[in-house]
């Protein structure tokens, strides 16, 4: 008896050839009502964003609207930039080198999405312990460089895809 | 019956089944007794079911992206079906969907009449399923308006327009219908809400029409009352859920070719136009399922009596069961009955045709000789034949034609030898 219970049948091989159709199918169906969810073709022809920074003076900064959300492009003064080198690795909770988050030879423009990585608020400028940003929601600190000191935050704020397309213009994304 | 003594196995199962009897429901839907002569006229209640179940999945996911305003509505449908993703396939299913299951319905509803399954035990199954027709064809109606095109808009202006014709309060009712003074932006939102409703609605009487239908348990082709369970009967599962399973499959073939193929087909091009309260389109016809009751409502020259005309049309099927005297169920066994009943196909499929062209000439008149068939069929033939017919013998059981070896049922008995 042995022997035929280790037999494959006509009928198992049925069975498990049309579940796994069945299954296929099923998969091509849900996919798509699963995909809809996704940013649509209108959601990513705005994905990306040129801003024209010829009018921004050193230590000032603008605001705009990248993918729904706030990119700070501040243009650092050379103290600023010399404060956020001179802070130790060690000093840093999600340690970065100020260096790291700027373009080579445009170091005065920080571009960084404006979003605390806490919880997704929108951090005040030129406030809180560090000279830097402050967010309102939970008290997290950040430095000139827009590096986590302070708070609850876990990292540093993001610094997106950018591109300088010519001397007067950025391009995010 | 079985089901009532069911136990689950497992303490837990048990435990949960003492407090919620799930699994007992689910044992009965299981073991269900069946008759085992069920043909494929039968398997179109489980693609309903996957039709209703298509159209609220497919519809719950359109409406994550359609904007009901009357200067958004029709560029928001643009967007879906060229921005968002798999947008076309899930628009596409749910307009052809609805197209689906009226054919679905209309195979159901016609099984129903050539079997005998609206008469006693099961008229309040018929009615519920009655109901259930009259919300399909209420969603459909106002789910045809939400694209916010020519046909919608035109369509919406004389559905409602019906209304008008009620004497004293019809002008109050279809400015109330309106929410304004034409069919606008007020109309269009309240059209989203219902249309969003109904398909609950229809689900409920869904899970009514199936229990109601567990009480006496299904017709059979042959029509008779048979003992459950006995061997007459097989258990729901799996004998009649992999029936059902091919024959949705072959259903879904067909949908899909519609869906991939042709999915316009069965649409109107005018409604790709954008609404325009000050142009109506030369030629405005109904979607096809509704066309039977568009010619019954053209085929009378007055506006009242097209109006009363039309929904009688509908609502004498309310009655069915009391107009119908005979006392055999199945066609089958119903000589004179049968050649009425194909009559009855042919001149609402007929009607249907002169419903979606002019009304003039020979179509007006084929529209007034349809209609008035229609009538007598239910309100003449129905109880006349019923009583007069000499029915053939009808079998003891289901099995016994079967044993017997032969099609004639050697033990058959005539009717009129039981009362």
């Amino acid at each position: 008896m042995s022997k035929e219970e280790k037999k494959v049948n006509r009928r198992d091989f049925l069975f498990t050839a049309s579940y796994t159709l069945g299954a296929v199918g099923l998969g091509a169906v849900i996919w798509p009502m699963i995909d809809q969810m996704n940013p649509d073709k209108a959601q990513k022809a705005l994905a990306t964003t040129e801003v024209d920074i010829s009018n921004i003076e050193p230590g000032n900064s603008v605001t705009v609207l990248w993918r729904g959300k706030p990119v700070f492009l501040k243009r650092r003064t050379p103290e600023e930039i010399a404060e956020a080198r001179a802070v130790k690795l060690d000093d840093l909770p999600d340690p970065q080198k100020d260096e790291d988050r700027v373009k080579e030879g445009k170091d005065e423009w920080l571009v960084m999405l404006g979003v605390c990585t806490h919880l997704g608020c929108v951090p005040l400028k030129d406030k809180g312990d560090f000279n830097g940003w402050f967010c309102p929601c939970h008290g997290s600190h950040y430095d000139v460089s827009g590096r986590i000191r302070k708070g609850p935050a876990p990292t540093n704020m993001e610094i997106p895809k950018f591109e300088f397309v010519d001397s007067n213009t950025i391009k995010i994304g | 019956m079985s089901e009532h003594q069911y136990v689950p196995k497992s303490k837990a199962g048990k435990w949960f089944n003492d407090r919620l009897p799930l699994l007992t429901l689910g044992a009965h839907l299981t073991d269900y007794p069946t008759p085992k002569n069920l043909n494929y006229w039968w398997t179109f209640g489980g693609i309903l079911t996957f039709c209703l179940i298509t159209q609220i999945v497919t519809g719950i996911v359109l409406a994550m992206h359609y904007v009901a305003h009357a200067d958004l509505a029709f560029a928001s449908v643009e967007h879906i079906m060229r921005d968002v993703n798999y947008g076309w396939l899930i628009r596409y299913i749910h307009s052809n969907g609805a197209s689906m299951f009226f054919l679905a319905v209309y195979i159901h509803i016609f099984r129903s009449l050539f079997y005998g399954s609206y008469k006693s035990p099961r008229e309040v199954i018929w009615i519920i399923g009655l109901m259930i027709y009259l919300l399909m064809m209420a969603a459909a109606f106002m789910g045809y308006v939400l694209p916010w095109g020519q046909m919608s808009f035109w369509g919406a202006t004389v559905i409602t327009n019906l209304f008008s014709a009620i004497p004293l309060v019809g002008d109050s009712i279809t400015t109330w219908l309106w929410g304004a003074y034409s069919v606008d932006n007020p109309t269009l939102n309240r059209f989203f809400s219902l249309h969003y409703l109904i398909p609950f609605l229809i689900l409920g009487l869904v899970v009514l029409h199936i229990w109601a239908l567990h009480v006496p348990g299904n017709n059979n082709p042959v029509g008779i009352d048979i003992k459950k369970p006995s061997k007459d009967t097989v258990p729901f599962h799996p004998y009649i859920t992999i029936k059902d399973a091919f024959a949705l499959l072959v259903f879904m073939i067909i949908f899909a070719g519609f869906v991939f193929f042709t999915p316009n087909v069965l649409g109107h091009s005018d409604n790709y136009i954008p609404a325009n309260p000050l142009v109506t389109p030369a030629h405005i016809v109904p979607e096809w399922y509704l066309l039977p009751f568009y010619a019954i409502l053209r085929s009378v020259p007055d506006k009242l009596g097209g109006v009363i005309l039309m929904f009688s049309a509908i609502f004498i099927l309310f009655v069915l069961p009391w107009l119908d005297t005979s006392k055999v169920r199945s066609a089958v066994f119903r000589p004179i009955y049968r050649q009425f009943f194909w009559i009855l196909v042919i001149d609402v499929l007929m009607l249907g045709y002169v419903g979606a062209m002019p009304a003039e000439g020979i179509y007006l008149v084929l529209a007034r000789v349809g209609t008035i068939y229609y009538f007598l069929h239910f309100i003449v033939v129905m109880p006349v034949v019923g009583y007069l017919e000499k029915t053939d013998p009808i079998p003891m059981s289901i099995s016994e034609p079967v044993l017997t070896g032969g099609a004639e049922p050697s033990l058959a008995r005539k009717v009129n030898d039981k009362v």
